[in-house]
Formats: structure tokens, C-alpha cells, sequence
């Protein structure tokens, strides 16, 4: 559904801009951010091991090569998601927001732990959707999780603010009623939008090959992941791709 | 009728608390009491001039045959105090006041005191236990895989109700949004319990046990401004009608 793709374009945005950032998977047992962020031949130690005790934060954190002040704690392959224990979680989390601008938690699908934990001591939400019906309804039972389940909530704080990435948006297939538009999505959820990313070829492209496809300036998905950080960090900028893009003249002649 | 009105406007009656000062006698001979009053007065001449004042006689309880009250009185005023009647009289003393020409004030007002300063109390307590509606008012969305419940009254929502979420009410359910999940009012058997939407689009509705699942609302059941309500037993969804 784009999350992992998410969590690894928005940790290198904002590293990009200038914030340290560290970006955490807590998908255990499956892997996939460091195969996206192309580390995955450096892992050595990785969260569960830090949770244990059995390595220093320091040992674990990758550093991203491309851009400065970005790192990676990837998920452990070989343990299930019970090794994330809530004070382990917390601990850790603690230490990395200590030394980093931001910490991505890179949260499964689902409802089970590895989601539960990744919300819970979150302070801002960024809920990834499709613009499918079931998507956007488990979306919904998450920002009602985020609202009832955090530490926020437990202790009684103001909401956690959440929104809206709409990932894999195809203007095309709206127009035809094959996916819900942005206003169905957003009338359903009844939250901010924080950007619409275009179902795009440079996605798949870009995570085979290691590479944040926000580091392809050339794809609409990139700039699309660009603007999305830009307007997380206080910008302004009009939304795009939200529209089926006009055919040129020999496009239209050729039928492409 | 003027004339009338000018009659009732010629009188008012309120309430008041008034400063008095309670003279204790303590000795009946009256050239005893002008000996000591002068020299008390003369120390602080203005202190009790114009106060209204009450005798307490009860220190001279056993010779109140010796006090000569219409002496007392005159004596009092000359020096400038007004005594105004006398305090928690026995029959006897009630007796004498009324030869003074004063009032027998039974009641010393702590009575008054303590009711004012009851109701007092209720209205500096009514803002920290506010009286607490039995409806409950929920002001945030209410999302799928989420239950909300107003046991005793009414649900108020202001924002949206998500497919799969559930609300129930023993009272009226209102909410002031899209309605997309489960509703159920009168949920204890209240057949007068009503559902209110802005916008009905639900999964299923229920009205004191007697429900209807989505397949079968009709469309022209689903819309803007829809209240459900028991007919019978039977369950009639329409748009509210302005």
C-alpha cells in the first residue's frame, strides 16, 4: 500500500532538508525498509537486538551514503513482532529522540503489535491510504486506534494530529469509477491532506533498485514525495496529480 | 387605574441586614447605669450615638421589678443611643418592653444569617459540580472498530460516524455529520427514541430492538437531513421536515 515507500522518501526529504532523522522499521519478521533504502547488505545489529540489549543504538543506526544526517534501524527477520516489548520500544525511541530532528516509525499493515507499538508513542500521525474502499476503512480504524490506544490519548493530551498521504492515485481510473477520488477520501476520513501521490512506474522502479523514489526528481511520485515533506515542514504548495494529465497533440494521434 | 398603580408603587418591601448593637444590662438602679454609661461614653462619645440598639436583660432577669424601663429609654436617648427593642424576651420582659414603648424581638436573625448563607453556599457550589446532562456529547470523529454509548440519555455527535463504528443511545441519537455505521437508540426499550443525521448513510438502524439492516434501507431512505422514528412496530426512516 506505499508505507514502507513512504517512510523511507520522507526520512531522505527530510534529511535532505537539513534534519537529522532516523527511520525505524517496525515491521519485524518481514524486512523491507532497508531493501528500499538499499542498506540491506550493511545490517548487522537491528531493533529487536537493541530492544534486548544485545547492541548499542550507535551499533545498529546505518547511515544513509546518499544524504547527510539520515539512518536506518531496520527490523530483525528472525524474531516476531512479541520481541517488541512496550518499555524496550519506548526506551529506545526515547534515546533516538534525544539525538534526531525526527523519527520516522515505519508501522506495518494491521492492527497487531508491530502497528500498535509503532503508534503508540508517535506524536504526529501519517496515514497512508489507497483509494480503495478497504483501504480507506482500515485507515479509518487506525486514526481510531491513534485517537483511543496512544500515549497521547492515555494520558489524556490533545488528539494526535493526524494525515493524509493518498498513495498509487490514478486520476484515469477515477474518472472511469474504478477508485474513489480525493474528496470521497477525505469526506470519509474527515482529516488533513498532506499530499497525493501518483501510482507510478518510478515507485516499483526506484525500490528495486535500493533508491527512495524520492531521490528521482524526474518521476511525478518523487516530486510528488517532495512536496508532501515541503508542506509537513510548514510550506505551502498547491496540490498536484490530482488530475488526469492533458495528451499532446501526437500522443493523442499515436493513442498513447 | 393610575391611581391604582401609584398605590402599589407608593411601598416596597426588601430585605435587609442592619447593624445593631446588644446593650447588656447588668444593674437595674438607673443612677448606676447613667453613672457608667457617662463615663463609658465619655471615653468614645461618638460610638453609639444614632445606633440602633438592643437590650439584653437577661443579667437582670431577677429584678426586673427594680427597672424602671421608661427611665432606661429616656435615659438612653439623651445620650444620644436609640434603643429599638428588646432582645429573646421572656413574657415578663415582653411585658415591659411593650411599657417602653419597645419592640420584643424574638428572632435575632441568625436564622435569616443561616439561609442566605445556605442558599449562598448552593450558588458558590452550583460551578464547581455542575448539574451533569445525561446526554453524552461526542465532539470528535467516531471511527471504524470504535462502540460510543449514552446509558441514561441522549448521543450527541458533531462530528462523523464512520462504517464500522457503532453508536448507541438509551435515549435520542443525533449527529451532526455523515452517519455510516451502526446506530441504535432507545436502546433499553424506549420506543419514543428517535435517530436524527445530517447526512443518513448507516449499516444498520435500531430503535428499541426493532432494526433494519442496510440491504434493507432503500435508497430514498438515505440522504441529507433523515430521522428514523418507531411507527408501531415498524420502522419509519424519512427527511426531517422543515
Amino acid at each position: 500500500m506505499g508505507k514502507t515507500t513512504t517512510s523511507a522518501s520522507f526520512a531522505t526529504g527530510l534529511a535532505q532538508a537539513g534534519h537529522r532523522t532516523a527511520v525505524v522499521d517496525f515491521d519485524v519478521g518481514l524486512r523491507n525498509l532497508d531493501l528500499i533504502m538499499g542498506v540491506e547488505r550493511r545490517v548487522v545489529y537491528d531493533f529487536v537486538n537493541v530492544i534486548h540489549g544485545d547492541a548499542s543504538l550507535k551499533q545498529a543506526l546505518i547511515k544513509d551514503k546518499r544524504v547527510d544526517g539520515l539512518y536506518i534501524l531496520p527490523a530483525s527477520q528472525t524474531r516476531d513482532k512479541d520481541a517488541l516489548s512496550h518499555e524496550g520500544v519506548g526506551r529506545v525511541l526515547s534515546e533516538l529522540a534525544a539525538e534526531f530532528d525526527y523519527v520516522i516509525c515505519d508501522s506495518p499493515a494491521g492492527i497487531e503489535r508491530g502497528a500498535l507499538m509503532a503508534a503508540y508513542f508517535a506524536d504526529e500521525a501519517i496515514v497512508v491510504t489507497n483509494p480503495e474502499v478497504s483501504s480507506v476503512r482500515d485507515s479509518d480504524r487506525i486514526l481510531g486506534i491513534l485517537a483511543s490506544k496512544t500515549q497521547r490519548a492515555e494520558r489524556g493530551d490533545s488528539p494526535m494530529p493526524g494525515r493524509l498521504l493518498l498513495t498509487r492515485y490514478a486520476p484515469a481510473r477515477v474518472i472511469k469509477g474504478e477508485m474513489l477520488s480525493v474528496d470521497d477520501v477525505l469526506e470519509i476520513l474527515a482529516i488533513d491532506m498532506l499530499g497525493v501521490i501518483p501510482e507510478s512506474l518510478s515507485v516499483l522502479n526506484a525500490s528495486n533498485a535500493g533508491l527512495p523514489v524520492i531521490l528521482d526528481d524526474d518521476s511525478d511520485a518523487g516530486q510528488a514525495y517532495q512536496d508532501a515533506v515541503a508542506r509537513f515542514l510548514g510550506d505551502e504548495r498547491p496540490h498536484r496529480f490530482m488530475s488526469v494529465p492533458k495528451k499532446g497533440l501526437l500522443e493523442r494521434l499515436l493513442g498513447g | 387605574m393610575t391611581a391604582e398603580v401609584r398605590t402599589l408603587a407608593a411601598l416596597e418591601f426588601k430585605g435587609r441586614m442592619i447593624t445593631v448593637t446588644v446593650l447588656r444590662v447588668l444593674e437595674p438602679t438607673l443612677s448606676v447605669l447613667a453613672r457608667d454609661l457617662d463615663r463609658r461614653l465619655a471615653e468614645a462619645p461618638e460610638l453609639l450615638r444614632g445606633l440602633p440598639t438592643l437590650l439584653d436583660l437577661d443579667a437582670v432577669s431577677a429584678s426586673l421589678d427594680s427597672l424602671d424601663i421608661c427611665g432606661l429609654v429616656r435615659l438612653l436617648l439623651e445620650r444620644g443611643i436609640t434603643p429599638i427593642g428588646v432582645r429573646s424576651p421572656s413574657a415578663q420582659m415582653s411585658a415591659l418592653a411593650k411599657k417602653g414603648g419597645l419592640l420584643a424581638i424574638t428572632s435575632d436573625g441568625t436564622d435569616v444569617i443561616r439561609r442566605f448563607a445556605e442558599s449562598k453556599v448552593q450558588m458558590t457550589a452550583a460551578p464547581v459540580t455542575p448539574a451533569k446532562s445525561p446526554a453524552l456529547l461526542i465532539t470528535h470523529p467516531v471511527r471504524s472498530g470504535q462502540q460510543v454509548y449514552a446509558p441514561e440519555g441522549d448521543l450527541i455527535i458533531t462530528s462523523s460516524v464512520s462504517a464500522g463504528a457503532e453508536i448507541l443511545a438509551d435515549g435520542h441519537v443525533h449527529v451532526y455529520g455523515p452517519l455510516r455505521g451502526r446506530v441504535m437508540a432507545g436502546l433499553r426499550g424506549d420506543t419514543s427514541a428517535r435517530i436524527f443525521a445530517l447526512h443518513l448513510d448507516p449499516e444498520l438502524v435500531a430503535i428499541a430492538g426493532n432494526y433494519r439492516i442496510s440491504e434493507y434501507i432503500e435508497d430514498r431512505e438515505r440522504g441529507d437531513n433523515m430521522q428514523v422514528y418507531l411507527h408501531g412496530e415498524s420502522l419509519k426512516i424519512e427527511k426531517i421536515k422543515s
